[in-house]
């Protein structure tokens, strides 16, 4: 490796101030701690020696998200697969087709590689324009703005297509991820300072644009002209007193384990639980939001299945079905704990998951315009955080004035 | 009971007038710098519509409405088109009787709200409210709970947006959308997030 790292320091006097390409300084920096830990050392007080830093951080967010983007490829891949064998269809039209039989690939959705290929061939062009035009965006921003390229856009770049239904058109995926980028962070000045999480503003701003390709139920399946509902879908629009079971083809365990038609990612709970294990064993997600978030959904949900509707189908779902369909298990694991939109104080981060877990329940069952509400209740609990910080942090005040008086 | 109470969630989130409407966007973007100073203001905007959309309603029930004035011997008058100004005039003193109070009782508070005291008479979102009120021909007792609920949604709205402003002190905006430019957008991604409410049949 000795080579390209004097082909780095060859370089580096043409980016630094002063060279011809300064303007590009950030580019050439984010390269070399990419591939270099660099030697700076933080110069004045204070000190803090830690080796977590905002790489590492962000680093381990990406490897806690392996499983989901094994599982969104291979899920993508089987549904598509099951759905063609259901409509006698032999080979996938355009160019994946062509890929595919290049590759000589078939369509078994019983064959591992088959469906895993077949899934990647809609989960990465997916990934590689978010990762493209998003990372147009932020260099375009280091640039004129001079700060630093940051890691923070590998997390937003991966889960950002994860949250997408496998047959969203590529160039609103360039749009939403621009909108996320530029609007949801980098007017706030960048990584660590925005308010809102960049992907779900994303995801948001598509779902309001584009409703005909975020919900539906043509959507969720990657295969032209099959229509299949998620199961939220399916139950919101069922007639009151039609069981669950009737309505949805899969067991919970397959709901479970993540063999259901829904975005790409979202779908295994199972995926997610490895992720918020790894997680909260090395301390970067919250695990008092997550707490706070499962206790608050099945709380309510039991509730709610206990009090039961005569004219709300979706009062029937119990609360064991909530945690494993739609997106509420990668809301809770890789969403809500992101820590910069999330609240600070540990008491502030009970009430937050708290806060998000209700309301995704209540969107659920009670509005029937939106069939899942994961995404809009972190958004709201995201806007609300520094108002839940404020009234926790006051109270902490007000709380140790009064023992100092005594 | 359960009817209030769905009228009050519904008029807190669903019918938001600051972000669901965008109703009294002046004062929501200037006094919105610190959550002390917006909760205050909230408080007195709850406290204005609590008091002024039911005054409205018994106005517009027993003065205005056609067919309203019949106990005086005229079945037949109708003065909705007076409304307005009926309106914004009850608006106007309960606002400045506020104001008399607020100086008398708490001269700090009087002080940090200042000229937006006197200004919350042409606010959108307290005529808005009094509009609403007539439009959807709410009772008496349905008015009290819908100014409460309206007033509250907006202190909720103006609080959050000021948490999240003194949060962005450690933002890094670019000059040009520095101030204002910056709130706005704000506020329109506050917004995105309250349309989780929106569809909401209570």
């Amino acid at each position: 490796m000795k080579p390209l790292r004097k082909l780095l320091d060859r370089v580096e006097p043409h980016f630094v101030k002063g060279g011809k390409v300064s303007w590009a300084y950030p580019l050439y920096e984010a390269l070399d701690t990419f591939l270099y830990s660099p030697n700076d050392r933080t110069s004045g007080s204070p000190h803090v020696r830690d080796s977590m830093d905002l790489k590492r951080m962000m680093s381990m967010v990406v490897i806690a998200l392996v499983p989901c983007v094994f599982m969104a490829m291979f899920n993508t891949g089987y549904q598509a697969n099951l759905a063609m064998g259901s409509m006698e269809v032999n080979s996938a039209t355009g160019w994946r087709g062509d890929v595919l039989s290049w590759l000589g690939m078939g369509y078994n959705p019983s064959s591992f590689i088959d469906n895993f290929v077949h899934g990647a061939l809609f989960f990465l062009p997916a990934y590689i324009v978010t990762m493209t035009v998003g990372g147009l965006w932020e260099v375009l921003f280091a640039c004129v703005r001079k700060h630093e390229v940051n890691e923070g856009f590998l997390v937003t770049g991966l889960l950002f297509p994860l949250t997408l239904p496998p047959s969203i058109p590529l160039w609103q995926v360039a749009i939403g991820i621009s909108f996320g980028v530029v609007v949801g962070k980098e007017v706030f000045g960048g990584t660590g300072r925005n308010i809102l999480n960049p992907a779900l503003t994303a995801r948001a701003f598509l779902f309001f644009a584009y409703p005909a390709n975020l919900s539906g139920d043509t959507i969720w399946t990657a295969v032209d002209g099959y229509t299949g509902a998620t199961a939220l879908g399916a139950l919101a629009t069922a007639p009151v007193g039609s069981s669950l079971t009737n309505l949805v083809d899969f067991s919970w365990w397959q709901a479970f384990v993540g063999l259901i038609p829904g975005s790409m990612g979202e779908t295994s709970t199972l995926a997610c639980l490895f992720g918020a294990v790894f997680l909260i064993a090395t301390g970067i997600g919250s695990w008092r939001i997550m707490g706070g978030m499962l206790i608050s959904a099945l709380g309510l949900s039991t509730l709610m299945w206990l009090a039961g509707s005569d004219t709300n189908s979706m009062f029937q779902m119990p609360p064991w079905w909530h945690m494993v369909i739609g997106g509420y298990a990668f809301g809770l694991v890789f969403m809500a704990t992101d820590p910069v939109s999330a609240t600070m104080t540990d008491a502030g981060r009970w009430i937050y998951g708290g806060v998000i877990g209700v309301l995704t329940i209540l969107i659920r069952v009670i509005n029937p315009a939106y069939p899942e509400g994961v995404m809009l209740a972190i958004l709201f609990g995201n806007v609300m955080s520094p108002l839940i910080d404020y009234f926790v942090v006051q109270s902490n005040i007000k709380r140790r004035v009064a023992r100092s008086v005594a | 009971m359960e009817h209030f109470l769905s009228l009050f969630m519904k008029s807190v989130f669903v019918e938001n007038l600051a972000l669901a409407f965008f109703l009294g966007m002046c004062t929501f973007v200037a006094v919105s710098k610190n959550v002390k100073t917006a909760i205050n203001l909230g408080a007195a905007v709850i406290v204005i519509q609590t008091i002024t959309i039911p005054a409205n309603n018994l106005i517009f029930r027993y003065l205005l409405q056609e067919g309203a004035l019949s106990w005086a011997g005229y079945p037949s008058v109708d003065l909705t088109f007076v409304g307005l100004i009926c309106y914004i005039g009850v608006i106007a003193a309960m606002v400045q009787i506020l104001e008399m109070t607020l100086d008398r009782f708490s001269p700090t508070l009087y002080h940090t709200l200042g000229i937006f005291l006197p200004l919350l008479t042409v606010n959108c979102a307290i005529l808005g409210g009094t509009l609403f009120m007539v439009q959807k021909e709410y009772t008496f007792t349905e008015s009290v709970v819908y100014g409460f609920g309206s007033g509250f949604g907006w202190a909720l709205a103006i609080a959050a947006l000021a948490g999240i402003r003194e949060k962005m002190k450690y933002s890094n905006v670019p000059d040009g959308l520095r101030g204002l430019g910056i709130t706005f957008i704000t506020v329109g991604l506050m917004a995105l997030a309250f349309m989780a409410f929106s569809g909401i049949k209570l």
